[in-house]
């Protein structure tokens, strides 16, 4: 395969064009993760949900723990891309595309974790043969399938005139490939209407996604928060589930587009003014989740009912104090700590922040879903869940598999979109000083002096 | 229509367990290995748990048999995506067998514990196996689906029915008489009031002022369990030492 173009944005071709040695190392180690995974959900399959740790009381575990993180992983896409076109943020341009697709990827294992935590997958029509509103579960079917539906054609309609590009500026290529672009180019020339009408669909789009951004994460709450269970039923989790969402979703976006930087060599188009934007938003999100979470806990501490405050403490001093302090350590001392100095401020310091608030998001959401399960209302002891073997590496496996198919989709398209970036270069920047001009005093625009 | 509820009274309850046997023997629970139970997944759909209040020397200890508390307002409902739980028309909250997806969302959404969900294939050690009750549910277009003492599958979530299979069956015998359920029929109804040696459970129609549930449930010692969620539980407790 060979790239016939401008060279001005070659580079962005270069993966697709040119495969190294390591892609196909990093190809056999995740496809080797996703066969473990494979392997001990064929087990769980076979011999039921017994293989995992749940038992009575703690009913629910690290797969509904996956289904919320998956869900909220999603959110770095529609919300970089979705939300900074609203407010015309032309920093968003360079990576838009690497964002929509975590969005794309994350989703299906977000709801397919569910599939994997049901008793009986083999009845999964049931909810729609039988489907019941009056059940939180129907809401989180329609909203999230809605979004990964309406998230699937907003990236693939940002990627029309990228394939278009493919198409037309990749030689040698083979047939099957070949065919993959024509037809899903849709026949686009690249015309000035065609430019338009992609816009106006891209804005509307965009203001639908940022509606349900709101929507599914908050129904993903409201699981939890609808029941009476203590530590669930508050009405702070839909608003901080979605915060922490985003959170988790910018930071993995962070690490995405580091990586991508780094291996691509795309180190002219994402550049530490980039990073710095994403940075100091970040910085943001981890005060506003700080803020939610202390307001949560102190108004359960001051409240201070029995039935809420054994699960405090179960969270605070008891067995998941452990868990508790880590998470406050990578959520918000860490964070903090790196990403309001300038000097820590650096692509490096932003991964390291962006890993810790991974893992301390996952821990949040499992500090969510168990303790509140371990104590019962009534007294029957306290519960227990150790998750096994199984439930580890069919989360490992849909981890690496999300890793996979990402990996795959930057050789087959450009990460970075290579229409938006050429439009920012022809008409953003006169826009912008045009914009300037018009708004600060003493650099009144050319037409406006003229007029004089 | 009659409203079924149970009236349970402590101060005649020995804690004897013969409940929890006769209802794992009447309703074919499936038998729970040591180590299975010692991870949580024994399933009892009638269970007695112990309270112990106060520290040494001043220890009350208190048991308390629990089925299923069958609700007016049940939480468990609300929450199932497919309607597999659902309220009957008497006020029994059962379980449809075939099309529950193994969500457990019920499991949590009691707050009472009576939700139990089958980890395992159901097993029993010989011969225990040959000794299953034969007996069936009342068919689905009586109660809108299928719950009794029909071996469940794995994966589903189960609990109890207040013996709805008997309640069936007593009904068409008393209609082929051509007479009505008879209190004194109803009392002993269910496996767990049929065994108890102490005669602490009774069983009955909670909107009949006549009936020995409806009488017993005046009394001034009678309470519910986790009264104050609002979820009306029809399992009404006589308090011990009244």
């Amino acid at each position: 395969m060979k790239y016939e173009g401008p060279s001005e944005d070659a580079a962005l071709f270069q993966p697709i064009v040119r495969t190294g040695l390591g892609f196909y190392v990093l190809l056999v180690a995740l496809f080797t993760v996703v066969a473990w995974g494979v392997s001990a959900y064929y087990r769980q399959l076979s011999l039921g949900l017994g293989v995992t740790g749940m038992n009575r009381p703690v009913f629910m575990g690290v797969y509904v723990v996956n289904f919320v993180f998956f869900i909220g992983l999603s959110h770095a896409g529609t919300l970089i891309s979705a939300i900074l076109r609203i407010v015309g943020a032309e920093w968003r341009r360079p990576f838009t595309r690497a964002a929509e697709a975590i969005t794309v990827f994350s989703l299906p294992f977000g709801a397919g974790s569910i599939i994997i935590d049901l008793g009986r997958p083999d009845r999964l029509l049931n909810v729609i043969q039988y489907g019941s509103f009056q059940s939180p579960i129907l809401w989180d079917v329609t909203s999230v399938s809605l979004y990964l539906l309406s998230s699937l054609f907003y990236f693939y309609f940002a990627l029309i005139p990228d394939i278009a590009l493919c198409r037309d500026r990749l030689s040698d290529v083979d047939s099957l490939r070949k065919r993959l672009y024509e037809r899903l180019a849709l026949g686009w020339t690249g015309s000035e209407k065609q430019h338009r009408r992609l816009n106006v669909v891209m804005n509307i789009m965009a203001v639908w996604l940022t509606m349900l951004v709101i929507t599914v994460h908050t129904v993903v709450s409201w699981i939890f928060g609808m029941t009476i269970v203590p530590g669930w039923h508050t009405a702070i989790i839909g608003p901080y589930f979605l915060v922490g969402a985003i959170f988790c979703g910018v930071a993995a976006l962070i690490i995405v587009v580091a990586i991508l930087r780094r291996v691509y060599h795309l180190e002219d188009y994402i550049r530490p003014v980039h990073f710095r934007a994403l940075s100091l938003f970040l910085l943001a999100l981890s005060l506003v989740w700080f803020y939610f979470t202390f307001a949560e806990f102190i108004t359960t501490y001051y409240g201070d009912e029995p039935a809420h405050m054994v699960i405090f403490n179960a969270k605070l001093w008891e067995e998941f104090a452990s868990s508790f302090w880590l998470m406050v350590l990578l959520c918000f001392v860490i964070p903090v700590v790196i990403l309001s100095n300038s000097f820590t401020r650096t692509i490096t310091g932003a991964v390291i922040a962006s890993v810790g608030i991974n893992v301390g998001m996952w821990l949040e959401r499992y500090l969510v879903v168990v303790p509140s399960l371990t104590r019962p209302r009534l007294p029957y002891g306290f519960g227990a869940y150790r998750p096994t073997w199984e439930e580890w590496a069919i989360t490992a496996g849909c981890f690496a598999l999300f890793a996979l198919l990402y990996a795959l989709f930057t050789k087959v398209f450009p990460v970075v979109a290579v229409w938006e970036v050429h439009e920012a270069r022809e008409r953003s920047v006169p826009q912008a000083m045009e914009r300037l001009r018009s708004y600060i005093p003493g650099t009144a625009s050319t037409t406006q002096e003229q007029a004089r | 229509m009659p409203r079924w509820g149970m009236v349970i009274d402590l101060d005649k309850c020995t804690a004897c367990q013969a409940c929890t046997v006769a209802c794992l023997a009447e309703n074919n629970v499936p038998f729970a290995e040591p180590e299975e139970a010692a991870l949580g997944r024994a399933i009892f759909w009638q269970e007695v748990i112990t309270e112990i209040e106060g520290e040494y020397p001043r220890v009350h200890a208190r048991f308390i048999p629990r089925p299923c508390q069958h609700c007016d307002n049940p939480p468990c409902v609300k929450v199932c995506p497919v309607r597999a739980t659902y309220k009957d028309e008497e006020g029994l909250v059962l379980q449809r067998y075939e099309r529950c997806i193994g969500c457990r969302y019920c499991t949590v959404a009691c707050p009472y514990g009576v939700r139990y969900f089958n980890w395992y294939e159901p097993h029993w050690p010989e011969p225990l196996g040959q000794s299953l009750n034969p007996d069936e549910g009342p068919p689905p277009e009586i109660r809108g689906g299928r719950s009794g003492p029909e071996i469940r599958p794995r994966g589903i979530v189960e609990k109890c029915t207040f013996c709805v299979h008997r309640l069936e069956k007593a009904r068409r015998k008393a209609e082929e008489e051509g007479r009505k359920l008879t209190d004194a029929e109803l009392v002993l109804l269910p496996a767990c009031n049929q065994t108890c040696p102490a005669s602490a459970r009774y069983f009955g129609d909670l909107d009949d002022p006549e009936s020995t549930v409806s009488r017993l449930a005046e009394s001034p010692r009678a309470f519910r369990l986790l009264e104050d969620l609002g979820t009306e539980p029809k399992v009404i407790y006589l308090k011990a030492g009244g």
